[in-house]
Formats: C-alpha cells, structure tokens, sequence
C-alpha cells in the first residue's frame, strides 16, 4: 500500500477504505445471521437435512430434499432450454445481424432482463399457466404420456411452468455474457478461418465457439446462479407443494419459493429454522456458483489479455 | 475539460433533461421522506395507527370493518395485512404487530411461548366451503365426509368416480372424466387448520396419514397463498376443487358442495347452517373461547364452520388500547350487521355479552412488556 | 445454420413481445388519474388506486438510495482508484458475490436484523433491504466508469500539486458524473421491482405512508398481492400496477443507456 503524503489524503483513503469494508461484512453478517438462525435445525437434523424428502410441518419433520429438487429441476429444465437459445442469440447478434439490427435486438434482450420477476409472475399466472394447460399438456401428455414426464393432471401451473418462465429470465443474462465472450475473440481468428476457406458457420464454430467454451460455461454457470435465487415469478407459477414427482405437470417447491410462502407464517420455532437452514445452503450453493463462474469469466479475459 | 463533457449532444441534454427530472422527482420524494421520518410522532398523535396481520379467512368483512370504522372513528387506522393465521401467531408473538388473526385457536404448545396472556375474541363465524370449478356440471354436488377425505387423499382422481357418481345420482351423467385438481393452502392457514381438523374427526386414515394443523404436508393438490391464492387457483383451473371460506367462492361466483353432516343430511353452507353449528355446540363454549365446532351435532349444522378470532395481549400500549377496545366493541355491535352480507355468521346474542366482558379485560399499560 | 440462429432470436424476443403486450392490453384501460391517487378500496367494492403503494415504492427507493447510493459509489471509487491491493481484489470478488444473493435471502436478514428488533414491520426495515440490493450493482456500475476517464487526466491533476483525494472528487467523479448517474439508475432499476424482499420487511398497507417506522405499502408487493387473489378488478389492477412498474423500469434504463451512448465513445 502507498504511502499517503497529505493528511487530507489518508483520511479520504480511510473513509473510502471503511465503507467498502462495511460492503466486506455485510456479506459477513448476512451468512452469520443465516447460521446463527439455522442453529436449532442443524442440530436437530444434521446433514441428514438435505437428502430427506420428508417436509411435514405437522410432524415437525423437516428435509430439504423436495425443495433441492424442485430447485434443480427447475433450474436445470430452463438451463436446457435457455442456454442454446442464448448462444443462438449471442451469435447471432454479434457474428450475423447487420449493426443497426443488432443494437436493435440487444437493446429489447436488455429491456427484457430489466422486466421485473412478479410481472414475469403475472404474466405467468394469466398468460402462460392456461396456455400449458389448455395446449401444450393435454398435448404432451396425448403423444408422449408413455413417459413418466409427461403424465399426470395437466394444472397449468407446475414444474413445467416454473421452467419457463425462469428460461425466459435467465435467457437475457445468458446471451449478454455469450456476447461479450465472442466479441472477446480477435478478429484475425475470424480471418484465419475465412481466408481458410470454412464457411460463415463454420467459421462460428471453429473461430469463435471453439475458443469460447470455458465463457460460454461462464455464462451458462452465471444463468444457473439467476435461476437458482428467482424467487417472485416460480412461487407464482409453481404450484408450491414440497414433493418429488416424475412428472413435470405436477406442483413443486423451490428453495426461495419455500421461504417465500413459509417463512413469515411457519409458526413452530423448528420450522423457521429449517426454512432459515434452506436459506443458508441457498446462500452457501449461489456463492459458490458465483464463485466458479466468476473465476471462469476471468481467467477467460486474462489468457485473452483483455481487461474488463 | 475532457472529452466527454465537450461532447454534449442533441441526446445528452434530453437526457440531462430527463436526469434532471429524475432528481427532482427524488428530492420531493425525499422531503416526504423527511417530513414522515421527523412528523412521525406527530402525526402518530393525531392519527394512531394499528397493525395487525394474519387469517386472510376473515379478510374481507375485515377490510370492510376497518374502511367502515374509519367512519366512526378518523383518528383510528388499523392496518390489516392477510398473511395466513399461521402468520398472525408467529407475527403476534414476535411482537411485530399489535395484534393477530387467527381460525384456528392457539395451541397450548403456542400460549406457552410467551409468559403474556393472551386473549382470544371471536369477532364472526364462517364456513369453509367446498368450492370446485366444473363447466358444464349444473346443481349442487354432494359430498360425505368419506369421499371428501379421499379426494384430499388423492385416492379419488377423477370426477367421474363411482363414489362420487354414487353421492350424486341424478347428476351422475354430467360428472365428466377429468382430473380433480386438488388445491389447497401453501401458506401457515387457518383455513387449513379448520378443514384438516375436521378430516381428522371423520376419517381415521387422514388422521394417521396427514393430522391437523395450519401448515400440513399434503398428499395431492397445488398450492395457493392465502384463502384469495386458493380460490384464484380453482377458478383458472378447470376441474378444481379445494377449500376455501364461503365468502370467497361466492363473490367469485364458484359453486359449492353440500356436505354431509353427523345426522346424515346433506347441508350447504351459509350463515344460517353455521349458527346452526354454533348453537348445537354452544354448550361446549370454554371461557377463553377457544373450541373447534367442527362435525357439529344437529340435522341443520354444516359441518366445517368455525369462530374466527382476532388475538390480542391483554396488556396493551395505552396509545391503542382505549380506541382498539372501542373498535372491538363496535365490531361485536354494528360489525356483526355488516357479517351477513358477505356470508358470515355474527355471533350468537348471549355470546357477544361473554366477549365483551373478554374485551374489557385489555389493560392500557404504559409500555408492552418485552421478552417472550 | 442461418435460419437456426435467427430462430433463437425470436424466440428470445417472443415472450418480451408477449409480456408487454399482455402488461399493455390488460394494464391501459385501468390506466387512469384514480390509480395514482385513490388508495385501494376493501374486497368487493369497486374502484381505488394503487396511490398508496406507487408513493410507498417512492419512499422505499428513496430510503434505499440514501444508504445504497453513497456506500455503492465509495466502493466503487475505492475499487477503481485504490483497486491494485488484495484486499480490494478480494473486495470485488464480494461485490459480485453480494450482487448474486437471492433477493429472498437479504428479505430473511433484514426480517431478522431490523423487523424483530423494532418490533415493527416498517420502511426502515424494506428500504434496507433494498440498499443492500442497490450497492454490488451501483459499486459495480462506478468501478467500470471510473476506469474509463483517462489516466492522464488524473496524472495531470497530480502533476499540478491537487492532492489525491481533491483529483478524484473534483476531477475523476466530477468527470464521470453522467456515468455515476447511469449506475445510480441501474441500482434504481434493479430494486424498484424487487419484491421477495419486501414480503416480510415492509409489509404491506392499506393507507397513505404515514411514518417511517410503520408498515408500508409497495407496487410490487401489491401487484404480487393482487394477482394471486380471486377478484377481478384486482387483477385488472394488478396489470395496471405491472404495467406502471415496467414503464417506470423501462425509463430509467433507456435514460441509462442514453448516458452511456454519449458517455463511452471510444468504447467500439
């Protein structure tokens, strides 16, 4: 650290130093406050807590397994169907589309990213919840209800919906990353492949997708941490029942849905607990997600040598 | 001085402009802000505002209470969110509200959290009432308190079952061959706690396999938050079915079940038949209120009715406690004509006496005392 | 090839295109001067606004601002002039990690850390909540635009004997003011529409704010309220609600990128 000549400066210097350390300990308080509220929990379940199914407030049993379910079923389902489409989206934005077209296209991506989750939610409820109920189920469930997915009461609301809406919010994040990560590739890469003959496509695919997998898996990892914590718009559209079903039609539960629904009406001390303990593995899974994807980004732009 | 700031454009001062606007509309914002923030205590002073929360079963003969008060009494805002009766207990004893809502009464297990005592007024009585969403059915389905436990059980899947054509001979034909799509309550609810207390008295199986209580693991069915969640799920969702207070299915203009009651007669609910109840169980009324009329003797009872009850500490700030006495009795008073209108029962004569006295018991003290 | 990616395009767009024209169809026809001034009326009667709930966003952004705002942009100077040393490497590692803790949780910690202790449900309690939503994103924001006023600028200030601390106010902030404002903006866009956290810090309301430290009403919370609910004209409210809160969302964030676009023009 340098050394500040003027007083005024060391005092400046300390200030910024203070604030941005209380930013340091406020992630600090936020996880101590989580343990600290999922003691009784912890000690009554262990890590037992996690691989149980059984959530019965009645019993006063608590396992987060249903919730870790409907989480990564959820999550993963608008993964699947997001992440192509993102990468679609991105390429064609940055390798294909005219500039004014792109900016265009960018510009609406952005804007649907900045729509807030309860109107997601909202839309959800009155738009897509009787869409998949009326077509797209019955559908599913005619044609393909030999599987297990697909069987089942068609609500509407469910795992499916939950799905979508939550690939429809993270798509944004997603391609706004892509992009990034492919406008990151020099340009002569892009020439070597041309002047090499490969066509438009393949030039993508060589020139701009093969050095771009670790930031693909960046933005992908960056969608998932989205996923995983959106908590309006799945509440709304989920059905909200802690259980683990092979169909996608039937009603789930995530782990910020249950929290949602529950935590301010659990009225045994147990129960806030365990809803607090689904907090704190949220908490500690979303940092570590982070975590890796941010490492990923980075080392990404420092092999590139570029900074941003 | 640099480049940025030469570089001001037709766009920039727009957007100057809006920025500009966009600080204004902060900087009166923030006097508002102020003025809350300093005026607090002087406006608490004209103006004493009550918060309560919890049962969403009541809410809108309370949110009509409250509007309607404010007529008799300007100087007195009860703030009342439906957040679930599981809700106003936990909240209430919390001490982040003045005071709870609840159908359910407290559990001993719940007094027992908090060395205050508590009080519970009965403020009405409703039914829940089973509503389903069926196009094309016409007249009234009949449910028995068995078939009721098995399509909650999800042992009964389809509408066209032979148990429920059974029930319903004349309309067999009409039952179509869809789905029963259960809902019920995601949220700590009183509404619940009522219903499951009722499956647990007529059939043995919910009671070993579910129980009763306001959260539950339930075995089929969506979600919904709060009666208005439960109701607004039915009503998107063709082939529903759930439990729901009177009030709701009727101002959604939802059909209701009757259902079959101890002396084997099939009932609908409405006020009258939850009188009923309550009368035919009045000789049980313990002095704190706290009963369950479920599954009531009586060929006229309906058989899921119940008190709803608004939970105070007897000890009360002496800002609130002199006028929420005054509200409370009010709502014993002229409140129980408004019940009717919106399909709640008022409270029997020689019962409202009882709860009077009850609500005289709120003492005024200076500070609430802390600690549970 | 060509045609898969212009299909993912549209597929993209399709569900923007869907919301907003459901927010608007469904939104505009309650879209009257009543909304912004009638408070809601009880179940069943027709009629009543959103006033109370669109000034109590107001109030609530406000409140966040006044925490989010200073602490997001002393960060973010902080990272950008002294962001060399490891502590503040670890430091921006936080900023992107507090920026990624779902909203719900932040709901759980202000609950726990204002709402029991006051024993109150307040806006002290949502507008907290909402700060610490509002500072990774306004941190972030200052950082990047602070990195692109030239380093010779600041050499220059330097190199006329202005001690440090006067260079960064007077000439480095002075010089990127349009950018904090953009990061302010996004900081105001990210929490206008929050609503988990408010679920069990603020509350809800059914009057006009009176004090700080009651509960208070928000238009997201409301519309949540309102949407699951069975009763019509709530719905048709709460598309109206949508439909102001994602005008308002909208705005900010083209006034945003405006500022951008004359802002960085040496960037691409």
């Amino acid at each position: 650290m340098r050394r500040e000549a003027h007083l005024g400066d060391r005092i400046f210097y300390l200030l910024l130093n203070g604030v941005a350390l209380s930013v340091l300990m406020l992630l600090g308080a936020i996880a101590w406050q989580l343990i600290h509220l999922s003691l009784p929990a912890i000690h009554k379940f262990g890590f037992g807590f996690f691989s149980s199914t059984n959530w019965d407030p009645v019993q006063e049993v608590f396992g987060a397994g249903p919730v870790i379910f409907g989480t990564l079923v959820s999550s993963g389902l608008a993964l699947l169907i997001a992440a192509p489409i993102s990468v679609g989206v991105a390429l064609f934005l940055n390798e294909l589309a005219p500039r004014r077209l792109a900016e265009a296209v960018g510009f609406l991506v952005e804007m649907l990213a900045a729509i807030p989750s309860v109107v997601y939610g909202l839309w959800g409820i009155f738009v897509l919840a009787p869409f998949l109920r009326i077509t797209v189920e019955p559908w599913l469930s005619g044609h393909f209800g030999w599987l297990p997915l697909f069987r089942g009461a068609p609500y509407g609301v469910g795992m499916l919906a939950a799905a979508l809406i939550l690939a429809m919010m993270i798509t944004p994040t997603i391609a706004a990353i892509c992009k990034e990560v492919f406008r990151a590739v020099p340009q002569s890469q892009r020439e070597a492949a041309r002047a090499l003959g490969a066509t438009k496509w393949e030039t993508m695919r060589l020139a701009v997708l093969e050095s771009s997998h670790s930031g693909i898996l960046g933005a992908v990892i960056l969608g998932l941490a989205r996923a995983l914590g959106e908590t309006m718009a799945v509440t709304m559209v989920i059905g909200n029942r802690a259980e683990i079903a092979a169909s996608l039609f039937a009603p789930g539960q995530t782990m910020a849905s249950v929290i949602a629904n529950e935590y301010a009406e659990a009225s045994g001390d147990l129960h806030l607990s365990a809803l607090a303990f689904v907090g704190l593995a949220l908490f500690a899974v979303s940092f570590a997600i982070n975590s890796v994807a941010r490492i990923l980004v980075w080392r990404l732009n420092r092999n590139r040598g570029r900074d941003f | 001085m640099n480049p940025i700031q030469m570089k001001k454009s037709k766009y920039s001062r727009l957007a100057s402009l809006r920025s500009s606007v966009c600080v204004s509309a902060m900087a009166l914002t923030l006097s508002q802000v102020a003025t809350l923030g300093m005026n607090g205590n002087v406006a608490a002073a004209a103006v004493q505002t009550i918060n309560g929360a919890g049962a969403t079963f009541p809410y809108p003969l309370y949110s009509k209470w409250f509007s309607e008060y404010r007529k008799v009494d300007p100087s007195l805002e009860i703030n009342y969110q439906s957040i679930g009766s599981g809700g106003g207990v936990r909240q209430l004893l919390e001490k982040t509200i003045d005071f709870g809502a609840s159908d359910a009464p407290m559990t001993a297990e719940q007094m027992a959290k908090t060395q205050l005592p508590i009080l519970h007024i009965p403020t009405v009585l409703g039914a829940v009432a089973i509503t389903y969403h069926l196009p094309g059915f016409k007249g009234d389905l009949r449910l028995s308190s068995e078939v009721l436990a098995e399509l909650f059980l999800g042992k009964i899947t389809k509408w066209n079952d032979p148990k429920l054509k059974a029930l319903n001979p004349s309309l067999a034909a009409s039952l179509p061959d869809t789905f029963v799509m259960v809902a019920h309550r995601s949220d700590g609810s009183g509404t619940s706690a009522i219903f499951t207390d009722y499956l647990s008295k007529v059939s043995p199986e919910w009671k070993s396999k579910v129980g009763a209580g306001t959260a539950l693991k339930w075995p089929v069915g969506l979600g919904g938050k709060g009666n208005e969640g439960v109701t607004g799920l039915i009503k998107q969702t063709p082939g529903g079915l759930g439990y729901v207070e009177l009030v709701y299915a009727e101002t959604n203009h939802l059909p209701v079940a009757r259902l079959k009651n101890r002396s084997g007669v099939f009932v609908a609910p409405s006020p009258h038949s939850v009188s009923a109840a309550a009368a035919a169980e009045a000789a049980n009324m313990p002095k704190d209120f706290r009963v369950s009329i479920t599954d009531a003797q009586g060929k006229d009872s309906y058989p899921i009715s119940a008190f709803t009850y608004l939970l105070v500490y007897q000890r009360m700030k002496a800002t609130q406690a002199p006028q929420f006495r005054k509200f409370l009795d009010w709502a014993l008073t002229d409140g129980q004509k408004l019940a009717q209108p919106l399909s709640y029962a008022p409270l029997p004569a020689e019962l409202v006496k009882k709860v009077k006295e009850e609500v005289a018991k709120i003492q005024a003290v200076q500070a609430v005392p802390a600690g549970k | 090839m060509v045609g898969l990616l212009i299909g993912c395009a549209i597929l993209a767009l399709f569900p923007l295109f869907s919301v907003f024209l459901y927010v608007c169809q469904q939104g505009l026809p309650g879209l009257h001067v009543n909304f912004f001034t009638s408070l809601p009326k009880p179940v069943g009667e027709v009629g009543g606004g959103m006033a109370n709930a669109v000034l109590g966003s107001l109030i609530l952004i406000t409140l966040a601002s006044l925490i989010g705002i200073p602490v997001g942009i002393a960060t973010g100077v902080y990272l950008s002039e002294y962001g060399k040393t490891k502590l503040s490497m670890i430091l921006r590692f936080c900023t992107e990690l507090l920026a990624g803790v779902p909203s719900i949780i932040i709901g759980i910690f202000a609950y726990s850390l204002f709402v029991i202790p006051m024993g109150r449900f307040s806006s002290y309690a949502g507008g907290a909540a909402l700060a610490v939503i509002m500072i990774p994103t306004v941190a972030r924001t200052t950082e990047e635009l602070l990195k692109l006023v030239p380093v010779h600028i600041r050499e220059a200030g330097l190199a006329l004997g202005i001690s440090r601390w006067k260079v960064t106010l007077i000439i480095v902030l002075r010089g990127s003011l349009s950018g904090i404002m953009t990061g302010v903006m996004l900081g105001l866009a990210r929490v206008t529409g929050e609503t988990a956290p408010l679920l069990f810090t603020a509350l809800g309301s059914q009057y006009w704010p009176r004090s700080l430290d009651q509960p208070i009403a928000s238009l997201p919370v409301q519309i949540y309220t309102y949407a699951i609910s069975p009763f019509e004209e709530w719905h048709q409210q709460a598309w109206t609600g949508a439909l102001v809160l994602v005008l308002f969302v909208f705005i900010l964030n083209l006034t945003t990128r405006m500022i951008l676009k004359r802002h960085a023009p040496a960037k691409d």
